[in-house]
């Protein structure tokens, strides 16, 4: 129904902005990964792998990499043991005040992230409010100050911070359950708990591995958390690429880190959308 | 009879500890914007239980803080022109996904939506090497651009999912009646998708008022509100930070209330119309 005119004005100018501003610098990255500074901090555009070899023979990127993903992946199971039950409540027993609870969740995804982090390190710090509180009540003596600039910090900061986005999805699939299904499991006998691990938890894992997903790679990919809070044992993998791109000033070698996580991320959205295929149902 | 009974006991203490869960994780949640609100009124600065000596005074010392409201109207306007951006081109980009076939389509939706997911450091970074290579000097205009690229993911999905729900019977109606594709376009399709683009565009506003890890990267002279905020965190806090993070929460939650208001007008609304014309849902598959 719609003419060969209509479709090329909504399809050609999101392709050319698209083309420009995304896929031409996702290449550029690529193609820098190839390349190299000189000694007068020029980047010089002859291909090379060197890179790459530095990448693999320095262990300080992979040792960084791994801590950067074990960050992640407690933030990832924090955020669902935290996201998953509050979604199951609310879609199941929270009755008339559902809506209510709802924009509870929402809200704080409302307030910057930045103001966020910022406010965990006012409780955490050393003069902050956890610490002088304690001592106010007389259950420490002195400040405890592995609370700030620690991997603890981070990982708290970052569950807090998307905790709501690993709900989301989660809560998305809950209600899409149809209820028929829930009342057939009753009546046939099973009990509440069987109901849940037979019937509504395999029905919601897409929502799970969405909100997993999500959780795993922002936060992997967060530098602001770590240079906030993080401390020196608290750096993660894009703290190496912004001192990269920053005062160290090599740009090639920033290039094939990003790539690295590029490639990364795109395959674990590829990995889990194909297990959300196998488990969705429809 | 008493296994139903049993059945039922657990029920209820199941949801007991889901309650007590429920409960404890909007207290984690809502713990710092508490202790941001507490302390923005706390005349010994930030930190220090109990807060003591309440006073106004940082609200004081914020409102006489020139480069701060240089950086909210930064701010602003980078939010508004990429918002403008965002919605030029996912608008159009969702109506590409929803009714046009073209080759690489399938590329073209996951790039769009890659920003979605992306960390931001990566379309941050990717932007500054194409500026750079294109010998353009970071400034406001290149946070809009990246801004603006990032979010037309959030347009787009937006739009598709109103889109989805779009009946089509009236877009054809409208056709058959001889009204032309602009027309139809601005008097039957734009007035159906009015809540998906107001939402996006709110959402997108909103964003981009937050977005830090992009504009980290692609900053010129002129700094945006959480870049400034960024700043002054590495130089030491004070509750001035808290006291415009209050103000900016109290109309972040002014936007909310709008919103949720405007769509469940919208809804009431539909329900209605939905009642009205029961015939037209038969058409939606044509």
């Amino acid at each position: 129904m719609f003419s060969r005119g209509y479709r090329a004005i909504v399809t050609v100018p999101p392709l050319v902005w698209v083309g420009v501003f995304l896929l031409v610098p996702y290449l550029l990255m690529f193609c820098h990964s190839f390349w190299s500074v000189s000694e007068s901090q020029i980047i010089v555009h002859s291909w090379t792998l060197d890179n790459y070899h530095e990448l693999f023979a320095k262990p300080v990127y992979w040792q960084t990499l791994l801590r950067s993903m074990w960050i992640a992946a407690r933030v990832t199971l924090f955020s669902l043991l935290l996201g998953y039950p509050l979604a199951y409540f609310l879609s199941f027993h929270a009755g008339k005040r559902k809506d209510l609870y709802y924009q509870l969740v929402i809200i704080p995804l409302w307030v910057s992230y930045l103001v966020r982090a910022y406010a965990w390190k006012t409780i955490l710090g050393t003069d902050g409010v956890l610490n002088t509180l304690l001592q106010y009540v007389h259950v420490a003596r002195h400040p405890l100050d592995f609370l700030l600039y620690s991997p603890f910090a981070v990982v708290l900061t970052l569950t807090h911070i998307y905790t709501p986005f690993t709900f989301l999805p989660i809560y998305a699939s809950l209600e899409h359950i149809p209820r028929n299904l829930v009342e057939a499991s009753h009546d046939l006998g099973a009990s509440p708990m069987q109901t849940f691990w037979r019937v509504i938890f395999p029905l919601s894992i897409p929502g799970v591995l969405a909100g997993a997903t999500f959780a795993f790679v922002l936060s992997l990919g967060d530098f602001l958390a770590p240079l906030l809070l993080g401390g020196p044992s608290g750096i993660m993998i894009s703290n190496i690429v912004v001192s990269l791109f920053g005062a160290a000033y090599n740009w090639p070698l920033g290039a094939a880190i990003s790539l690295g996580m590029l490639l990364l991320v795109i395959g674990l959205i590829f990995f889990s959308e194909r297990l959300e295929k196998k488990w969705s149902f429809s | 009879m008493e296994l139903f009974m049993s059945g039922k006991a657990t029920a209820a203490n199941d949801t007991r500890w889901l309650r007590i869960h429920a409960f404890a994780v909007f207290a984690f949640l809502y713990l710092p914007i508490a202790v941001l609100i507490v302390y923005s009124f706390n005349g010994q600065g930030v930190g220090g239980f109990p807060p003591r000596d309440l006073t106004l005074n940082w609200y004081k010392i914020l409102f006489e803080d020139g480069p701060i409201w240089e950086a909210v109207l930064n701010s602003l306007m980078v939010a508004f022109a990429a918002m403008v951006i965002a919605l030029a081109f996912g608008i159009p980009a969702a109506l590409a996904l929803d009714r046009a076939q073209f080759p690489g389509k399938a590329l073209f939706r996951r790039l769009v939506l890659l920003p979605l997911i992306l960390p931001g450091i990566i379309t941050g970074l990717s932007l500054l090497m194409l500026f750079r290579m294109a010998d353009v000097k970071l400034s406001l205009v290149t946070i809009v651009l990246g801004h603006g690229t990032a979010l037309i993911s959030v347009a787009t999905t937006e739009v598709f999912a109103g889109l989805q729900k779009l009946n089509r019977a009236q877009e054809e109606a409208s056709l058959d009646l001889g009204a032309n594709y602009w027309q139809t376009f601005w008097r039957i399709t734009v007035p159906n998708l009015k809540l998906s683009i107001i939402g996006a565009a709110l959402l997108i506003f909103t964003l981009s008022m937050d977005e830090i890890a992009v504009s980290f990267f692609l900053i010129g002279r002129d700094n945006t509100l959480p870049l400034e905020i960024w700043g002054r965190l590495r130089r030491g806090i004070t509750p001035e930070i808290n006291a415009i993070s209050t103000i900016i929460f109290v109309f972040s939650l002014i936007a909310i209330v709008f919103w949720y208001r405007l769509r469940v007008g919208a809804e009431e609304a539909t329900e209605v119309g939905a009642e009205c014309a029961p015939a037209a849902e038969s058409h939606e598959g044509a």
